[in-house]
């Protein structure tokens, strides 16, 4: 054998651990439910059969998949723009120098690191009627009792506040670390030459995020499908699915109901959506932005 | 408008002083070199005439108004960064108009100090080029050019060569006193380099420890040295410094003595080594190594235990280990106190 040929498979072999386990655990389940997307769900005395588009059609027609996709689409709207811009703004506010730095960029990370079912249950009780937190809040200034998550009105926007609050303080820090990466001499030269700080903002800081914005704004994308957790704690998708994200459902479909293959089929629509997302969002920012 | 003073300027960091009731004033047009080892204040100095830091107490004055609480914005000058904090993502012209863009300049006036600039410095070909597209050399044109177009009255300059290879240095410093003579810039140039004091400024504030050495023209500078720092730190080599009463006991032609008035045993030598002479009386002294340098040689000795350079044109023989005997004339001696270092007027 040629010691090109060793060589080659020497690589491939150390590529091999990695690659079975994405293949195994990423790549098989995505293609194995593409396909049986297009099956019916198999049953004790009836074993699945080619079904083509059918399940794709009872989508169509399903109230339910379409309210959970407008509900993902208001979820995604409410948390994405607010958790990004709260993110920036603390990370710029606590990049500058302020008393008690360390101390308020730990308390912005620490939803970070609390797992979201423990901070579920604190929100839960924030919103519990009559005596939770907030209950009593608007109580002590006179206000009218709100049933937060027992309200189709509001149900939604709850669930969607405690996804900032969760995500805000982990994109701080992306942000964070990369204005740290920004020379200080820029904001100086930029102070001597007139610029107010907001201009220095606009015009030196923002352009020079652009990639972490982009990165923020693709992980955002994904953790709006994927952030279901506070969803089984705080609402189990009710009142009368106000609050049923496109997850959520397929978990339900999937694993409550037992009908594997429209669970599949949502999971390829969701699939779907989230690649068209990322490569619009590539395609149009990549060129709007600056890498050094 | 374009003059420049500082009064007893004084810069604390939690009690230690970096800069240490520093008093100088530059004349309108003229290039004023911050000279000193790293660490004695001077860019801490540049940055307090900036407006970047806050006076601890003292004032500074430009153009004649106080200005010891304006910020950098509202103080006339422009600044060249050590590391040229070129606006990586804006082009060679967005980065030079940046500041006439920030304090809305009009379009038109604005294109045309733009034009005046790049040709100017030369930078015509380039003004569509990111920063990270260009050479140092040329980095440096851009932040050159950010600092001419705003047409301020002063412009502070931190080690701004120091990034540069050594031939662009020399093209760079002769470009810089060029321009600024042109232009009639006031300028306060930061560096350790006492070759780029010399040759570009014309006055030299050396600095030491937060303090001012000495404050004088270059030629005063190398000439009359306020102090034994001062005489060691400009021109190479140094300035032999050896105590009299070193040299008294080693001397086999006359003896040294010190002026009147002063004591002997209190007071330094001074000597330029290109002002000594080898020969066969004189002050004996071991030669430890020689350097021929084409034009000519340098002969380090050492009397006693301290080193004396011999600088000498051409080329002489002398091997380490000989014993030689060094002259020196009466005339070009500088005299210091040892206790303050203080150069003592005769």
């Amino acid at each position: 054998m040629t010691h090109r040929a060793t060589a080659t498979i020497h690589g491939w072999l150390l590529l091999l651990p990695a690659m079975a386990c994405l293949a195994v655990f990423t790549h098989w389940p995505a293609v194995a439910s593409f396909i049986d997307s297009f099956y019916s769900t198999p049953r004790a005395r009836r074993p699945a059969r080619f079904v083509g588009l059918d399940n794709y059609q009872q989508m169509i027609a399903d109230p339910i998949f379409w309210k959970a996709m407008s509900n993902n689409l208001w979820f995604a709207l409410g948390t994405i723009p607010t958790s990004i811009a709260l993110a920036l703004l603390m990370a710029v506010w606590v990049n500058d120098k302020i008393v008690g730095r360390t101390w308020v960029r730990m308390a912005y990370f620490t939803p970070t690191i609390l797992p979201m079912i423990a901070v579920a249950n604190i929100w839960l009780f924030f919103f519990t009627p009559q005596y939770g937190l907030l209950e009593q809040i608007v109580g002590f200034f006179g206000g009218r009792s709100t049933n937060w998550l027992g309200s189709q009105d509001t149900a939604l926007y709850a669930v969607t506040i405690v996804a900032i609050w969760k995500e805000a303080g982990f994109f701080m820090i992306f942000y964070l670390a990369a204005l740290q990466a920004i020379p200080p001499s820029l904001g100086e030269a930029a102070a001597i030459e007139g610029a107010s700080r907001w201009t220095y903002f606009r015009r030196i800081q923002f352009p020079l995020l652009m990639p972490t914005t982009l990165f923020v704004l693709i992980n955002s994308v994904i953790n709006a499908f994927r952030m279901v957790d506070h969803i089984f704690v705080m609402t189990r998708g009710g009142p009368d699915n106000a609050t049923t994200l496109l997850l959520f459902y397929i978990y339900q479909v999937g694993f409550s109901f037992w009908d594997t293959s429209y669970a599949a089929a949502l999971t390829c629509i969701l699939l779907a959506l989230l690649a068209i997302v990322a490569f619009v969002q590539y395609g149009w920012l990549e060129r709007r932005t600056h890498y050094r | 408008m374009g003059s420049l003073e500082l009064r007893a300027v004084s810069k604390n960091w939690g009690g230690a002083a970096a800069v240490d009731d520093v008093t100088f004033s530059v004349t309108e047009g003229n290039l004023v070199a911050l000279l000193g080892p790293s660490g004695c204040g001077k860019s801490t100095t540049l940055r307090l005439i900036a407006g970047l830091e806050q006076c601890s107490s003292g004032a500074i004055a430009i153009g004649g108004q106080d200005v010891t609480n304006a910020p950098p914005s509202g103080r006339g000058i422009a600044m060249v960064f050590q590391n040229y904090a070129l606006f990586p993502h804006l082009s060679v012209a967005e980065n030079i108009a940046f500041g006439l863009k920030v304090r809305k300049v009009p379009r038109a006036e604005r294109d045309d100090r733009l034009a005046r600039a790049a040709e100017i410095l030369g930078l015509g070909a380039l003004m569509d080029r990111k920063p990270s597209q260009l050479s140092g050399g040329q980095q440096q044109r851009v932040a050159l050019g950010r600092a001419i177009v705003a047409q301020a009255p002063v412009c502070l300059m931190d080690e701004p060569l120091s990034n540069l290879d050594a031939q662009l240095r020399v093209e760079m410093r002769r470009e810089i006193r060029e321009l600024q003579q042109r232009l009639g810039i006031t300028m306060v140039y930061v560096t350790h380099d006492q070759v780029e004091a010399m040759t570009m400024a014309d006055q030299v504030v050396l600095m030491r420890n937060g303090r001012i050495e000495q404050d004088a023209p270059p030629d005063r500078l190398y000439e009359v040295p306020a102090t034994i720092f001062a005489a060691r730190f400009v021109g190479t080599p140094p300035m032999n410094v050896v105590p009299l009463a070193t040299l008294a006991t080693r001397s086999n032609g006359d003896v040294l003595v010190a002026p009147r008035g002063l004591d002997p045993a209190a007071v330094a030598v001074g000597v330029r080594p290109e002002r000594t002479v080898i020969g066969e009386r004189g002050i004996a002294a071991d030669v430890v190594a020689v350097e021929y340098l084409g034009a000519d040689t340098l002969i380090e000795t050492r009397i006693d235990s301290h080193r004396f350079i011999v600088r000498r044109p051409g080329k002489i023989r002398a091997t380490p280990g000989e014993r030689v005997h060094i002259e020196l004339s009466h005339t070009d001696l500088h005299w210091f106190d040892l206790g303050s270092e203080r150069r003592l007027t005769v």
